[in-house]
């Protein structure tokens, strides 16, 4: 293999895995404050990039990004206040039932708005054929944006848990509801608030993505499964195992494709999956005794 | 014998069934109904896995996929090419082979659909149990993630390999002929015929299921939904309990695909479209779970006015929106609501110390 | 099959040297002692002694960390808890784990499965033997709703009994195995001084059938009553073993309880 096909590869699987990582951090927030893993995550991800899409034809990009994201947020919002907030210790089963509901209204809304076709954002800087030379290779400037936005995006999310008052709350929330709510937290507000700031990071990577990968009412579900795969081998719950689990499992993907059909695709990652989960379940980074701790 | 007896007034309604539409002159909702009884074989068989065994699985499209495909394929695809492999040379002796001429007179080899649904099934029940040993150790949404996962594996399965004709499917699978004379086909003739097949297959899914529920089984899997840690301790061996129901409901799914597939006359990748797990945990949701009349019930309403069109382009939303709001109102299952705590007040008159509905 | 460890003496069950260690912290260390056959046997300690961690190890809920369990003259280790169960040791929870959804008839009918046989295709297929076996199953679980005297509560759900009857199915339902040892994880948990008396006659009526009892108790008063024999545990390592009268004299023993309260 070249050095430039090397690079190619490498930089597609890094592009792959940064948006895989945003998805698992956002199963991750959600998890951390409720328990509960929420199989719409990636419908998050399609309404970023569609509504961004439609508002593209009223506004600037970079406005149209903005309210895209924003929207989601509202929706993720929606979403905690109408179908989790007042369920008083429901079972896992029934969670998992609910969020697979949600994640199908979703969808089936997304195809009544947008029908069935691929639809796409405008590449930020250039369009398809422009190329920044990287090492030998030649980089779609769009990469790096994707690149470049994740890391901001992981970079912040740590600022705001570690510095900022609500963020403390959020993790006093994650490590003990209980004794958060006894210290006059409003745990409520803050699954409320998990839940729309999972929504906004899934809006923002679905709008940097969308140009080099498209939007599609029903990539959803596709997303999802890569996105707990990395949640799951990065240790559910860690943002930095997620990050570097989803870098991985996009590396992998990428190099697969000179190996693997191009259908079999999506198989990898699942492969990946129910191997780690038979093998590993507490991920590759996490401890085991902390994973047979917490309730499944 | 008593379980025999409680199907019984359902054959009535069966037979009723066909009676009036044969009235009304509609018979055409015969097919429907057919459809839906097999579609109600698999959600049987699934309700025990989930409602009884308490294990979640979103992969059941899957295993009727993994029956309707190879059994479509078996009885379809031409061996003629492979004729001088050991493999077929096997299955020639042991009468397992079928050979024909088509309309062009070209000589084709195939496998005869009886022994092409025992594949398929067996197939079925192997996969479901090197599926299962690994991912019945899971529990909840590691559980619910793995079987999502084999669920869209099959799928992109179905839709790569040309053997399975990729995104057309198979067609002209020809009919399974059970016994001289009766044969599983979509040809018009035979439309009540089969409309009996499939129920009678139904109700005796039911009867079996009926039985297993109220045994030592039974009470063991009720046992292990009820609190796993005591179950074993009663010396239940709770693996290989689930294991087992999950084998066996995957069987349930895998006849239905058979026989479904043959019916219809062809198979397609929507069939094994995760979308049509989901839908099948739907129906074993509204129907109460651990409910198997529920389920039985649900699988034929849901199943008839999904295909007779009612919910038009909304089809796939319908059993989204049923799924949440069952989940978040009744998730005992739409039975459980009123009608079944005011029927039993109305049998259990002279007992008033009598619990309420289980909420 | 293990080989029987040097003592002379035939023990029902030999606990040797057991020790878990959960991370940083040893829960149980290093304790040993027997239970013969046809004796009541008590755990004391305090809250935290690993009480509970030991009783898990003996009944095969998780493995030790070190050291073995030789029930009925076989060893135990890698036995998994229905394995452990199927050779004759029936156990109880702390807090009562019903099998709820289903009745009291139905939660003893359970504690008969390993002495019974249909599986998935006889049950489904209702061979004739079945109805037999089904027959009896009712039958002998009636016979120990009986026994411990809550017959009356058989076609209740298991779930809305008071405590106390719980309680009482739980034992039931333990019996149905026809276990040679009973373990009881603090049988007198949450019961009132009325209702841990009546366990109490009711353990002892146990006792009386032949069967050899193990329990882990709080209730200083329970224990003191119906043991033959304490093993008392602090901070995971065995203090003193002896008769109810030994271990109330003994001054280890009442520093640590006075100590406590």
């Amino acid at each position: 293999m070249t050095t430039e096909l090397f690079i190619q590869y490498l930089m597609a699987g890094i592009t792959y895995g940064s948006i895989y990582a945003i998805v698992a951090i956002g199963f991750n927030i959600i998890y951390n404050t409720t328990g509960i893993i929420n199989f719409a995550q990636g419908e998050f991800v399609m309404f970023g990039g569609m509504i961004a899409i439609s508002l593209l034809q009223y506004m600037p990009l970079p406005l149209a990004i903005a309210l895209s994201v924003a929207i989601t947020m509202l929706i993720g919002a929606l979403i905690e206040i109408c179908f989790i907030r007042w369920l008083k210790a429901p079972s896992v089963l029934r969670m998992i039932i609910i969020t697979i509901g949600i994640s199908i209204i979703s969808r089936e809304v997304a195809v009544h708005i947008w029908g069935e076709s691929i639809r796409s954002l405008p590449y930020f800087i250039g369009n398809e054929i422009s190329s920044i030379p990287v090492l030998g290779a030649r980089i779609s400037p769009q990469v790096l944006w994707v690149i470049a936005v994740s890391a901001l995006m992981v970079v912040c999310l740590g600022i705001f848990f570690k510095t900022t008052s609500v963020g403390r709350e959020m993790r006093a929330c994650a490590s003990n509801r209980k004794a958060a709510t006894l210290c006059g937290i409003n745990t409520q507000n803050m699954v409320t608030l998990s839940f729309v700031l999972s929504a906004g990071i899934g809006a923002l990577a679905g709008c940097v993505m969308s140009p080099i990968t498209y939007s599609q009412y029903d990539m959803g579900t596709g997303l999802a499964i890569k996105g707990f795969t990395v949640a799951i081998l990065g240790g559910l719950g860690s943002s930095g195992g997620a990050v570097a689990a989803g870098l991985l499992l996009g590396i992998i993907e990428a190099f697969s494709v000179s190996v693997v059909p191009l259908a079999f695709q999506d198989a990898i990652s699942i492969a990946i999956l129910l191997i780690i989960l038979f093998v590993r379940p507490q991920g590759l980074f996490g401890s085991k005794e902390a994973a047979g701790l917490s309730e499944f | 014998m008593k379980k025999l007896l409680s199907v019984l007034p359902l054959l009535g309604v069966v037979i009723g069934i066909h009676l009036l539409t044969s009235a009304t002159d509609t018979m055409y909702y015969l097919t429907q109904m057919t459809m839906s009884a097999y579609y109600s074989l698999l959600i049987i068989g699934l309700c025990v896995l989930m409602g009884y065994a308490g294990q979640i699985s979103l992969g059941h499209a899957g295993f009727f996929a993994i029956g309707g495909y190879l059994s479509a394929a078996l009885t379809t695809n031409n061996l003629t090419f492979h004729q001088d492999s050991t493999l077929l040379r096997i299955l020639d002796g042991t009468g397992m082979l079928l050979s024909g001429h088509d309309m062009y007179g070209e000589v084709f080899l195939v496998v005869t659909p009886w022994a092409a649904c025992i594949i398929a099934v067996a197939t079925a029940a192997l996969i479901a149990v090197i599926i299962g040993i690994p991912v019945l150790k899971l529990k909840g949404h590691y559980l619910a993630m793995a079987t999502l996962g084999f669920g869209i594996i099959i799928y992109r399965v179905t839709l790569a390999l040309e053997y399975f004709g990729e995104a057309d499917g198979i067609s002209e699978v020809p009919p399974f002929v059970l016994l001289p004379g009766l044969s599983v086909s979509g040809d018009f003739s035979a439309r009540v015929q089969n409309y009996y097949i499939a129920w009678i297959l139904l109700l005796l899914g039911m009867v079996l299921l009926l039985n297993l529920i109220d045994s030592r089984v039974g009470r063991a899997l009720r046992g292990i939904h009820g609190s796993d840690e005591a179950a074993d301790a009663m010396g239940v061996n709770t693996s290989r309990f689930k294991l087992q129901t999950f084998v066996l409901s995957a069987v349930f799914a895998a006849v239905a695909g058979v026989f479904l597939t043959h019916y219809n006359g062809g198979i397609g990748p929507s069939e094994a479209n995760v979308m049509k797990s989901v839908r099948y945990v739907a129906i074993v949701a509204v129907g109460g779970m651990a409910n198997l009349w529920g389920a039985l019930l649900m699988g034929i309403i849901l199943n008839f006015l999904s295909m007779r069109g009612v919910f038009g382009s909304y089809d796939d939303a319908v059993f989204g929106l049923i799924l949440i709001l069952i989940m978040l109102f009744a998730p005992n299952g739409i039975l459980s609501i009123n009608i079944r705590y005011r029927l039993r007040q109305l049998f259990s008159r002279e007992k008033d110390g009598e619990e309420g509905g289980q909420r | 099959m293990g080989k029987k460890e040097g003592s002379g003496r035939m023990a029902l069950l030999e606990v040797n040297k057991l020790s878990k260690r959960f991370g940083g912290l040893l829960a149980v260390n290093d304790v040993s002692f027997q239970v013969n056959s046809g004796q009541i046997k008590a755990v004391i300690g305090p809250n935290g002694a690993g009480k509970t961690t030991l009783f898990n190890m003996i009944s095969g809920t998780f493995p030790a960390t070190s050291g073995s369990v030789v029930f009925r003259e076989q060893e135990l280790k890698g036995k998994k808890t229905f394995q452990v169960a199927e050779r004759g040791m029936a156990r109880t929870f702390q807090n009562i784990k019903m099998f709820s959804g289903m009745t009291a008839l139905e939660n003893v009918m359970v504690g008969r499965h390993v002495q019974s046989n249909a599986g998935f295709l006889s049950s489904m297929f209702r061979m004739p033997w079945v109805w037999k076996e089904e027959r009896d199953i009712r039958d002998k679980a009636m016979e120990f709703l009986a026994l411990l005297e809550i017959e009356e509560f058989a076609n209740t759900d298991a779930g809305s009994l008071a405590f106390g009857q719980q309680r009482a199915v739980e034992l039931a339902r333990a019996l149905a195995l026809e276990p040679q040892l009973l373990l009881l994880d603090e049988p007198a948990a949450g019961l009132n001084i009325y209702e841990t008396a009546e366990v109490g006659r009711l353990i002892t009526k146990i006792r009386d059938l032949g069967i050899t009892v193990l329990l882990v108790e709080h209730d200083m008063s329970l224990v003191m009553e119906i043991s033959d024999e304490i093993v008392v545990l602090c901070f995971g390592e065995k203090i003193a073993e002896d008769s109810p009268q030994n271990i109330q004299q003994n001054p280890e023993v009442i520093k640590i309880y006075l100590g406590e309260d």
